[in-house]
This record gives C-alpha cells, sequence and structure tokens, in this order.
C-alpha cells in the first residue's frame, strides 16, 4: 500500500468521524460520540502511518536524499490536519466534551479533501536552501502551534454560540434544554479556549525561534521583516494579548472567545494568504 | 472613582498609566494591526516603484508617514519603546509580591486559608501530635520534598511546597523579550551586513555593505579555490552550490572550509554564508581535434570566442558553452573558418557524446575533452556581535514561558492541634494556576493521606 492510498483512508476516516459527531449533536447519545472519536483516532492511526510511508517512500525515490515530509504545501497541509486531530484527542483525554468534535473534525476534513484535491503531492527533492535540519523543527513546531490554535477558534464559536443563550436562560443553567444545553458549560468552553491557546503559544513561539535561527543559518539574519515572519509575529502578538486579557477583568469570555477567532482568522491568513497575496522569501517549491 | 483620581498625584498616575496591562493588550494589538501595512507596502524599494504604484500624491504622503521602511520608523520604534517600558513598570510593580513568596513563605496556615480552600480534608485520631506530624512529613516529603515544621500558639504546623520556580516564568519571559530587543540593537550598532563576489581562484580582504555600498576591511584575506554546482541525478535541479573556502592572515592559511548553503564560514566573528554565483570571464576549453582525411589528432586549448589554428590554414572558434543543454549535458557551439577566412556554419559538440560530431563529416571532428567555466561565488557577509545575546533571549523566552504555562506553585499545610485527647488535623493546599487539575492530583494524595492516617479516624472530611 503507498501513501495515497492511505492517506485517502484517512480522509475517508475524517468523513466518518465528522459524520458521526453530527449525529451526536442531533443524537445526543454518548455511544455515538464514542463512535465519533473512535473513528477520528483510527484516522489518525493511518495518518502517522501515512506519514511515515510518504517519508519511507521519499527515500526509495531520492535514494540518500529522502527527507521527512513536511517540505511542501501538500506536506505541511496533511500534517496540519494530523496535528489538529491530535490535539483535539489529547484535549478529550482530560475533559470528554466530544460536541467539540463536530467543530474541530470539519477543519481536519476540510484540510484533507484540500491537500488531496488541490495541491501537488510529488515528491521532490529539494533545492538547497531547503536542506536544513531546522526546516523541520521549523514546520513541526509552528503547525502544533497552528492546530492548536485552530482547535481554540472551534471552541470559541461554540461558546459564542452558547453564551447568549445561556445568560438569558432563567434557572439552572446546566438544564438548558436544546442543543445548545448539550454543549459543555460555557465555563468549560472558556477553559479549552485558554489550554488550547497555552498549547498553541509556546509552540508558535518555537516556531518563530526556529524560523530564526534557520534564516541566521542560511542568510545571516535571523530577522528581515519578510511578509510571512511579519505575519507569524502578528499572530504571536494577538495571541500575546490573548494571554494577558485573562489578567484583566472585561476581557474574558466573550472578548477573549473573539480575540481566538480573531487570532485563528491571522493564523489561517499567515499560513496560506501570505503565500497567495503577498510575496516574500517563504514560498513554496512546486506548490 | 473620580475623588479617588484626583487624590493621587500626578506620578502616580504616569506611573498606574505605565504598568497598566490595558495599555500592555492595547500596545500588542496595535503593533499587530500596524506590522501590516508593511507586509502590503513593499518595504524600501526605489521611488519609481511606488510613483509608479500608488502614484506622486501617495508616494509623498508614505514618505511622510514612513511606510517606506516603517520597521524603523519613529512611530514604530516608539510603540517598540513604549511596549518596553510597559513591560518593565509592570514587572517591577508585581515582581515584589512574587519575591514574598520565596523570601516569606506562609508557612503557618491562616484559619481562613484552612476553612475555606477548594482542597482540605480534616481528621481526628487518637494517636498524639508528634506521633502524627512526624509521619505526616514523611508523606509530604516524599510527594513535595522539604518540609518546614512550626509551633505557634500551642499547635504545630507543616508546611511544603513546590514548583514555586513557575511563578518567575513570566518574569523570565518578559526579560527575555527585553533581552532579545537588547541583542537585536547591539547587533544593528556594531554589526553590518555585506557582500562579496569573489572570482574563483581570487583572494579579498574587502566586502561591501548592504546599507552604503561602502567597502569594509575584514581584516584578514578570504580566497575562494573553487565554486561548484551539483545537480540531482538526471534532474537540472540543483542540489548544492559549494564555495571552497580559505582564510590567509599574514599570508598564512589559518582556516579552509567548504560552505554550502545553510552552512556557513565564520572566523573572528565574521560569517560568510553562500548565496550566488555567476560566471566570471571566458570558459576554458581542451577539445580533441581530428583530420579527417590523414586520421590526425591534435590536442588543443581555446578560450572562448578566441580563434585556433588548425592544419592548412584552418582554424576555429568557440561561440557559445553551456553546462547543460537540455539533457544532454555540457556542450560547445563553435565554427570552423576556411583558409580564407570565410566562417563556416555553427555546430554543436556535445561532451557526452564524443563520437558525434564524425556523423557531420566535416574536414575535421571535435570533441570537447574538458572545459573549465571561470565563476565567481557571491557571498553575504555578515557580522552581528549581538546574535548570541539575541539566541540566550530566546532560550529564556522558552524556558520562561513553559514553566509559566506548564507548571504551577503547589502549596501545602498542615495543623496539628490536641483537643480533648484526640489530635485534630487539618489540611489544606492550593495550586496557583490549574486548578481543576490540581484537584484531582490532590484527591489521590487523600488516598495516600487516609492510607497514613491508617483510617483511624471516624470523623473524616473532605
Ligand atoms: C509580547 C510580549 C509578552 C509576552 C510574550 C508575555 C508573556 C507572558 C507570559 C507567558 C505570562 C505568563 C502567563 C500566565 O501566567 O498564564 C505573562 C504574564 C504577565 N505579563 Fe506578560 N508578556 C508580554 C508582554 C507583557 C507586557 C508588555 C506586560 C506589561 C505590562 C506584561 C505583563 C504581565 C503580567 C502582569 C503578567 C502576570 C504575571 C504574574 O502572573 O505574576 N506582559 N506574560
Amino acid at each position: 500500500m503507498d501513501s495515497g492510498t492511505l492517506f485517502n483512508l484517512v480522509t475517508i476516516a475524517y468523513f466518518i468521524s465528522m459524520v458521526l459527531f453530527f449525529a451526536y449533536l442531533a443524537a445526543r447519545t454518548n455511544s455515538v460520540g464514542l463512535a465519533g472519536n473512535l473513528t477520528a483516532l483510527v484516522g489518525l492511526i493511518l495518518h502517522t502511518a501515512a506519514l511515515g510511508m510518504r517519508w519511507y517512500e521519499s527515500y526509495q525515490i531520492l535514494g540518500g536524499d529522502g527527507r521527512a515530509p513536511l517540505t511542501n504545501l501538500y506536506e505541511s497541509v496533511v500534517f496540519f490536519t494530523w496535528s489538529i486531530v491530535l490535539i483535539y484527542l489529547l484535549l478529550d483525554l482530560k475533559y470528554k466534551q466530544r460536541t467539540v468534535g463536530a467543530f474541530t473534525m470539519p477543519f481536519a476534513l476540510f484540510g484533507q479533501l484540500g491537500a488531496q484535491m488541490w495541491l501537488n503531492d510529488s515528491i521532490d527533492p529539494l533545492v538547497p536552501a531547503l536542506q536544513s535540519n531546522w526546516l523541520t523543527y521549523h514546520v513541526i513546531t509552528c503547525f502544533i502551534g497552528y492546530a492548536a490554535f485552530a482547535l481554540a477558534c472551534g471552541v470559541s464559536i461554540m461558546y459564542l454560540m452558547k453564551i447568549g443563550k445561556e445568560e438569558s436562560f432563567e434557572g439552572d443553567k446546566s438544564k438548558m434544554p436544546g442543543l445548545l444545553g448539550f454543549f459543555p458549560p460555557t465555563r468549560v468552553l472558556d477553559d479549552i479556549n485558554y489550554r488550547a491557546i497555552m498549547i498553541g503559544f509556546p509552540m508558535l513561539t518555537l516556531g518563530i525561534v526556529t524560523g530564526a535561527a534557520w534564516a541566521n543559518y542560511a542568510w545571516g539574519t535571523y530577522w528581515s521583516w519578510d511578509p510571512k515572519e511579519t505575519w507569524s509575529l502578528i499572530v504571536w502578538f494577538i495571541y500575546a494579548a490573548f494571554i494577558h486579557a485573562r489578567f484583566t477583568r472585561g476581557w474574558v469570555g466573550r472578548r477573549a472567545a473573539w480575540l481566538s477567532i480573531f487570532g485563528f482568522a491571522a493564523t489561517l491568513f499567515c499560513y496560506l494568504g501570505v503565500n497567495l497575496v503577498l510575496s516574500g522569501l517563504h514560498s513554496y517549491g512546486g506548490a | 472613582m473620580s475623588e479617588k483620581q484626583t487624590n493621587t498625584s500626578l506620578t502616580d498616575r504616569i506611573w498606574d498609566f505605565f504598568c497598566s496591562l490595558k495599555l500592555t493588550i492595547i500596545i500588542l494589538l496595535l503593533l499587530a494591526l500596524t506590522s501590516v501595512i508593511g507586509t502590503l507596502i513593499q518595504q524600501n524599494a526605489p521611488a519609481e516603484e511606488y510613483i509608479r504604484e500608488y502614484g506622486q500624491a501617495n508616494y509623498e504622503l508614505f514618505v511622510k508617514l514612513q511606510f517606506i521602511d516603517m520597521y524603523h520608523s519613529w512611530w514604530f520604534i516608539g510603540l517598540l519603546g513604549l511596549f518596553s517600558i510597559n513591560l518593565i513598570c509592570c514587572s517591577i510593580k508585581h515582581f515584589p509580591r512574587v519575591w514574598k513568596f520565596v523570601a516569606d513563605p506562609q508557612l503557618v496556615a491562616s484559619p481562613g486559608t484552612l476553612k475555606n480552600s477548594a482542597n482540605r480534608a480534616e481528621y481526628a485520631v487518637k494517636e498524639d501530635a508528634a506521633q502524627v506530624s512526624r509521619r505526616l512529613s514523611e508523606l509530604l516529603k516524599k510527594e513535595y520534598g522539604k518540609v518546614t515544621e512550626t509551633e505557634k500558639d500551642g499547635k504545630s504546623y507543616l508546611f511544603a511546597q513546590k514548583g514555586i520556580y513557575s511563578r518567575f516564568g513570566a518574569y523570565v519571559t518578559h526579560l527575555s523579550i527585553l533581552i532579545i530587543m537588547a541583542g537585536a540593537i547591539i547587533g544593528n550598532l556594531w554589526g553590518y551586513k555585506a557582500y562579496v563576489n569573489i572570482v574563483e581562484g581570487t583572494s579579498t580582504d574587502k566586502v561591501w555593505s548592504r546599507s552604503g555600498q561602502q567597502p569594509v576591511e575584514l581584516g584578514f584575506t578570504v580566497r575562494c579555490d573553487d565554486f561548484d554546482v551539483s545537480y540531482y541525478p538526471n534532474s537540472r535541479r540543483p542540489k548544492d552550490y559549494t564555495s571552497d573556502l580559505v582564510v590567509l592572515e599574514n599570508g598564512k592559511e589559518v582556516l579552509k572550509k567548504t560552505i554550502e548553503v545553510n552552512d556557513p564560514l565564520t572566523y573572528k566573528g565574521i560569517t560568510f554564508y553562500q548565496s550566488s554565483y555567476g560566471p566570471a570571464g571566458n570558459a576554458f576549453f581542451k577539445v580533441k581535434v581530428t583530420e579527417n582525411a590523414t586520421g590526425k589528432v591534435l590536442n588543443l586549448d581555446a578560450r572562448q570566442g578566441e580563434h585556433v589554428k588548425l592544419p592548412n590554414g584552418y582554424a576555429f572558434a568557440i561561440s557559445n558553452f553551456t553546462e547543460n543543454d537540455r539533457q544532454f549535458g555540457p556542450a560547445m557551439q563553435l565554427s570552423v573558418n576556411a583558409p580564407d577566412g570565410k566562417p563556416g556554419r555553427p555546430f554543436v559538440v556535445w561532451k557526452n557524446y564524443p563520437q558525434f560530431d564524425v556523423k557531420r563529416a566535416g574536414i575535421f571532428s571535435f570533441e570537447l575533452i574538458d572545459f573549465q567555466e571561470p565563476q565567481y561565488t557571491g557571498l553575504q557577509v555578515a557580522k552581528d556581535p549581538g546574535v548570541e545575546i539575541v539566541w540566550l533571549g530566546c532560550f529564556l523566552m522558552m524556558f520562561g514561558s513553559m514553566s509559566a504555562f506548564f507548571f504551577s506553585h503547589k502549596r501545602v499545610w498542615v495543623c496539628l492541634e490536641t483537643e480533648a485527647g484526640k489530635t485534630k488535623i487539618q489540611l489544606a493546599a492550593n495550586a496557583h494556576r490549574n486548578q481543576a487539575g490540581f484537584s484531582l492530583a490532590f484527591d489521590e494524595f487523600k488516598q495516600k493521606l487516609d492510607a497514613t492516617i491508617e483510617n483511624k479516624s471516624p470523623e473524616k472530611e473532605g
């Protein structure tokens, strides 16, 4: 079996998982939620195998010039979706809030579908500038950070959907009827948002630092204000603002949720928008 | 509120302004927002480009607002300055409170702490206080390390803590930002970015600064012995650019290294990075010529564009050369001049296909034996005495933020008092973050505690 086939299976698994989570929202039966989780886990295991397989294939195709599958746009998107599912499952271990799955798996599925439909998945040898171990560390840390922000964004959307209804609801908040009542308590959603950003922020910091180290090693400048670097700093500023907002009243809850969504929009722009709209050093080869 | 404000002095209000976290959030968001400008408007381009794209009036506006080089504009630097002041003031204001946890830990739990902590336990046992204290100390020691015992008002108190350093994580993070900025400033003031092109076989002791196009003396000499491009097999994709560099001082070789992209050479704080390359002067060829009529073979040296004599008044000249002609490898284009000086039709000879030219059936057939194309290697040269400081800052930032986010300061207090022949044990614990996680850990701890007390307590509570 080659990695392409495995990646197709992964996409199917994430699709089924997403459908199951939607069914869970409708049916509100725990077993359906559990099935959604297990399918996501199967998808993640296949996904890990597919990444390993692609790594192995790169050595078969390129001989000694093989490399970790983290070097072009296709590979970065596929690693991004892997990180999203991983972080969702890790947070699920702790919080057991399966409704969050319904707001996470669509990101993962969309990423997989997009990569497979629109992006070039050939395994090409690396141009000299990309032949650096820093590239691997840089991509891993950045994308785990991005994935954590994606999850925080999903949870923030849930928070905003629920908070208005909850505030106007009279009586015991934990007995709120309907779909929104089935969502985790807003307090928990707010907490998961913060927790996910606490994972994402140091990862993004490491991503920026490893990127700077790499640039310094390759060109002799750790920072040159090129659009990609600047946008990663913009994202970093936004989440730094978010973290400090926790200490001042008035910036938790709704505002924190909006800041998190805003932060993820900036993250997406940093990731994709800069390459599509602006120009700079960071163009992905062949994509 | 307004009354209070008129009571505080102006300096207090300025101080509060600079310490305020609201200011932090606003500055962070402003930095994010303004940084966008520089990614939309190209930085440091020639004036004509802005005028062509945005018009004269807008260009003048950009110049006034310093959008052309906005990351060095007074307002952006000012924003960064305000940010640093905010950071310093805020840390000065909050640090003493945190330092108090180290200098003056709360060894004796207040009744409030014992009664109201989210994580607490209470027992009453028949054993005497000293014995209970010893056993609890042992348990706490296993979980928390050092245990401090205090006697006060006839009660005995135990105190233990773990992870106090995580309280300092935020401060280490903040300090690291200042360190990184300091490193960047040092690099800007005492370092430079330059470039130099060195033709293979030659050397230089000067490089050209990017900012002023001024020559900068290196203080030593760098020679390039060889430059090479290697390609991936069966492809025109470059695999590596390499230069063999030698550093010379007073004519003596002191350092030798083959540099490539992502692997520079550093000597005396100055680093040379492989950056570009190009042709330098005419290529040099070794050509084997066979006179077809006689079978006579000549080995000749030729330079591109130069006429080389052949027998019987003929001559040839190489007019063009490429290292890679489509997929066929190195090739030269040449023509043979008749004895009357009339140039013949140009034709191509490929190095990898030596027999091909025989088929042309000319008077002479040519083989390309070897060639040498002198090239220059383009090097970026950087001196940055601040870069180590920047890395130190980055390291501290990771270390600081990880300890701030993922660890917490956990404390446990025990109060033992003898009451009506029994020993009353009160225990309270807290963590300064991740309370939910700590509660779970505390529940586990409590089971060990129960076992330690050996379930002798009839009135368990928790
Ligand atoms: C981009 C710059 C900054 C970064 C990366 C940063 C990072 C951090 C981090 C990681 C924490 C710990 C968060 C936590 O405990 O959950 C923190 C806390 C804090 N930060 Fe910052 N910070 C920055 C700028 C500032 C500035 C400019 C101020 C100044 C006013 C400030 C004031 C504080 C305060 C008061 C705390 C709480 C400290 C405590 O828990 O005792 N930060 N910061």
